[in-house]
């Protein structure tokens, strides 16, 4: 704030400085030259009344000549008195007005007004740099969960969009450039409630030195980062990067179950689509040939993955230096038919349109399906502004990097145990997958899953942290429903972490104890019921043993004297 | 020598000797204090204080901050004389005239302090 009012101080002297002497020579020439009063007897201009006839002479308001008509003497001096003020007042407006537009100003205002709001936080939140599309859907979906965000960009234009994007809660954002470190401050890395940086800029060295200066600055914080190329990825990783997520080798990884371990693959998208919405229908990528257009950075990761499960492909791109020394790339572009026809595309099995442009993707997938309308297409659409054409074509999958990246970052964020449990899911098999499906199918229905966490302590789950401390919850009972026990809740119990273990799938009649975090996934209704379940004693109480307990202090000791007489009679 | 320096010390030395002017004299007498020195002393002082503006250092706040103590000073005598001049029925007393006179007077001593920290910051510099 401080250099806000230094610098409009220093732009505001010369116009203050016009004013005061434009002032002074007025008030002191009406002082100065004798005038009449009412009765036609000579009268002198006091200062006071001087200093009112200026001010508002000067402002254009005009009251007319108080306290006495004036002699023609102060009539001229008047007349040079208006032109003098009011240009000067005019001046001084035009100059201020002028400096409440101009940027460097509305910058550093904008900058003091951030550091305020982000003083004021009370809550939790996260520094997310970058609000492109990635950045905008990250920022949406962590404010449905109820989590804070401070946006920075380099662009105006975006940060203007975080602040009309209907968020449920103010989210503070800046035009700032973020490799800068003096940013990452002022948007409150200092602060006890920020709970780690996200770096989701469109350019890796961007968020390169998001990370290095978080990391320098406060090494405990957790960063995120989008990173596209493999060396930057290593370098990030190389200080203690928290979490690297690359949207084309995270996509590729998947593609790649999907083909070895459709369970493994179904249970995954399962558990990370948004809760509610209808469960995408399973589609499995076929084994056999396959067409590539589009050799970038995405190509070169999904070839990767099909090479590593033994399926044969061909490489299409335009540009030379993509395709040489590549055994089986065609120069050329994938929007020509014969282009396509020599890389064998009436025998294959799979297209994928991978190329950075969404039109030529969607001309790629037209130009194919003609010549074999059997393909299996993924499509890869960069701009959420196409979405209308790419649901029009009705590709098999859509591979949207901003998704990706936002649907790992959000498990790995808001749901780390999620997250771990996933981590390790890739080592099982299918048949394990498989297993894991068919309790969930029993109670999911139609509609996507809520993943959640329990921890056993004190502050989260009172009523559980008091029983488990007892040795008398199981997994089983936190399954049951507090209004009748015999109802069982849509819930299944995926893991529980104890002393950095992670136990996979655990029994219903497994112990808990203090200090375990148990992921749960079901429907929403289970998670409401097992919320109160967990922070009401009473009800804990009934689920485990059937009784119920009346609430109040009177209640309970006539319930226990009720208990006893029987025992003593 | 420099021209800026002149002219911020010119304001700032002009500034006290004016309200010297008016402030010295017998306290309750109107006829020893000359209202046309107060308007000069009044207008002087907001141009020093104008030409303070903008200064980040130190120096440069307390030097503001005592020309706006003599600004707030002088502007209240000028009220107090407005108002016993032009309002009060009594007109201007000499009780009036000594209350004018005695802010004039502490904002005399504001602009002591501003004369006596540009002798101290012209000191500083052994150039």
């Amino acid at each position: 704030m401080n250099g806000a009012l230094f610098l409009a101080l220093r732009r505001m002297r010369a116009p203050l400085l016009v004013l005061i002497a434009s002032y002074a020579i007025s008030i002191l020439g009406l002082v100065l030259i004798p005038g009449r009063d009412g009765q036609g007897l000579p009268w002198q201009m006091g200062f006071f009344h001087a200093f009112y006839f200026v001010s508002y002479t000067a402002t254009t308001i005009g009251f007319g000549e108080v306290p006495h008509a004036f002699t023609d003497t102060q009539r001229l001096w008047v007349t040079f008195t208006i032109y003098l003020t009011v240009v000067a007042w005019f001046y001084a407006l035009g100059k201020i007005i002028a400096l409440t537009q101009e940027p460097a100003f509305r910058q550093v205002l904008a900058r003091a007004r951030l550091q305020r709001k982000v003083r004021r936080m009370r809550e939790p939140f996260y520094i997310v740099c970058g609000y492109g599309e990635t950045g905008s859907a990250l920022v949406a979906a962590l404010d449905r969960r109820g989590i804070r965000c401070v946006v920075l960009d380099l662009n105006p234009e975006r940060v203007a969009e975080a602040d009309m994007a209907g968020l449920s809660v103010d989210t503070p954002a800046l035009a700032a450039d973020v490799r800068a470190g003096e940013s990452l401050i002022v948007a409150g890395l200092r602060s006890p409630h920020c709970l780690g940086v996200v770096a989701l800029t469109n350019d890796d060295r961007a968020n390169l030195a998001v990370a290095v200066g978080t990391k320098l600055l406060r090494p405990e914080l957790e960063v995120l980062c989008r990173c596209e190329s493999r060396d930057v990825a290593a370098n990030m990783a190389s200080f203690g990067t928290d979490h690297i997520v690359n949207p084309y080798e995270s996509f590729a990884r998947h593609l790649g179950i999907a083909m070895r371990a459709s369970g493994l693959y179904l249970l995954r998208e399962w558990l990370t689509a948004t809760p509610d919405e209808l469960l995408p229908e399973p589609r499995f990528p076929p084994l056999g040939q396959w067409v590539l257009c589009g050799f970038g950075r995405f190509g070169r990761e999904i070839a990767h993955c099909l090479d590593r499960e033994g399926i044969h492909c061909t490489m299409i791109d335009a540009d030379p230096a993509a395709v040489q020394g590549v055994a089986s790339g065609i120069l050329g572009s994938g929007t020509e038919a014969a282009v396509l026809e020599k890389a064998g595309i009436r025998g294959a099995a799979g297209l994928v349109a991978g190329t950075s442009s969404d039109v030529s993707n969607l001309a790629v997938v037209m130009t194919a399906r003609e010549l074999n309308p059997e393909l299996f297409v993924i499509l890869r659409r960069n701009q959420r502004s196409n979405a209308v054409l790419t649901d029009a074509v009705g590709a098999q999958m859509v591979m949207q990097p901003a998704a990706v990246v936002v649907h790992e970052a959000m498990a790995l964020l808001t749901e780390p145990l999620l997250a771990r449990f996933l981590a390790e899911v890739r080592q099982r098999d299918n048949d394990w997958a498989n297993e894991v499906i068919a309790r969930l199918v029993g109670i999911l229905g139609e509609h996507a899953p809520e993943t959640w966490t329990f921890a056993v302590e004190p502050r989260a789950c009172p009523a559980l942290h008091e029983a488990a401390g007892r040795g008398a919850v199981s997994v089983g009972d936190l399954g049951r429903d507090p209004r009748d026990r015999a109802e069982l809740l849509p819930v299944v119990a995926l893991a529980i972490e104890r002393n950095g273990d992670l136990l996979l799938l655990p029994l219903d009649a497994d112990r808990l104890r203090i200090g375990d975090r148990v992921l749960f996934c079901g429907r929403g209704r289970g998670r409401r019921k097992q919320q109160f379940l967990v922070h009401d004693a009473n009800a804990l109480r009934y689920v485990l043993t059937g009784e119920d307990v009346p609430g109040g202090w009177i209640w309970q000791r006539l319930a226990s004297r009720r208990r006893a007489r029987p025992a003593g009679a | 020598m420099n021209l800026e320096k002149v002219v911020f010390g010119f304001f700032i030395i002009l500034a006290m000797t004016m309200n010297f002017g008016f402030f010295i004299g017998d306290p309750t007498d109107p006829a020893q204090h000359n209202i046309y020195e107060m308007f000069a002393a009044i207008v002087v002082n907001l141009v020093a204080t104008v030409l303070k503006f903008g200064d980040r250092t130190q120096m440069g706040a307390i030097h503001l901050a005592a020309s706006l103590v003599a600004d707030l000073q002088l502007m209240a005598g000028a009220v107090v004389w407005a108002w016993a001049a032009n309002a009060s029925p009594a007109g201007l007393t000499p009780a009036a005239v000594s209350s004018v006179v005695s802010l004039a007077g502490g904002a005399f001593m504001a602009n002591l302090v501003s004369v006596i920290l540009l002798m101290v910051e012209t000191a500083q510099l052994r150039r």
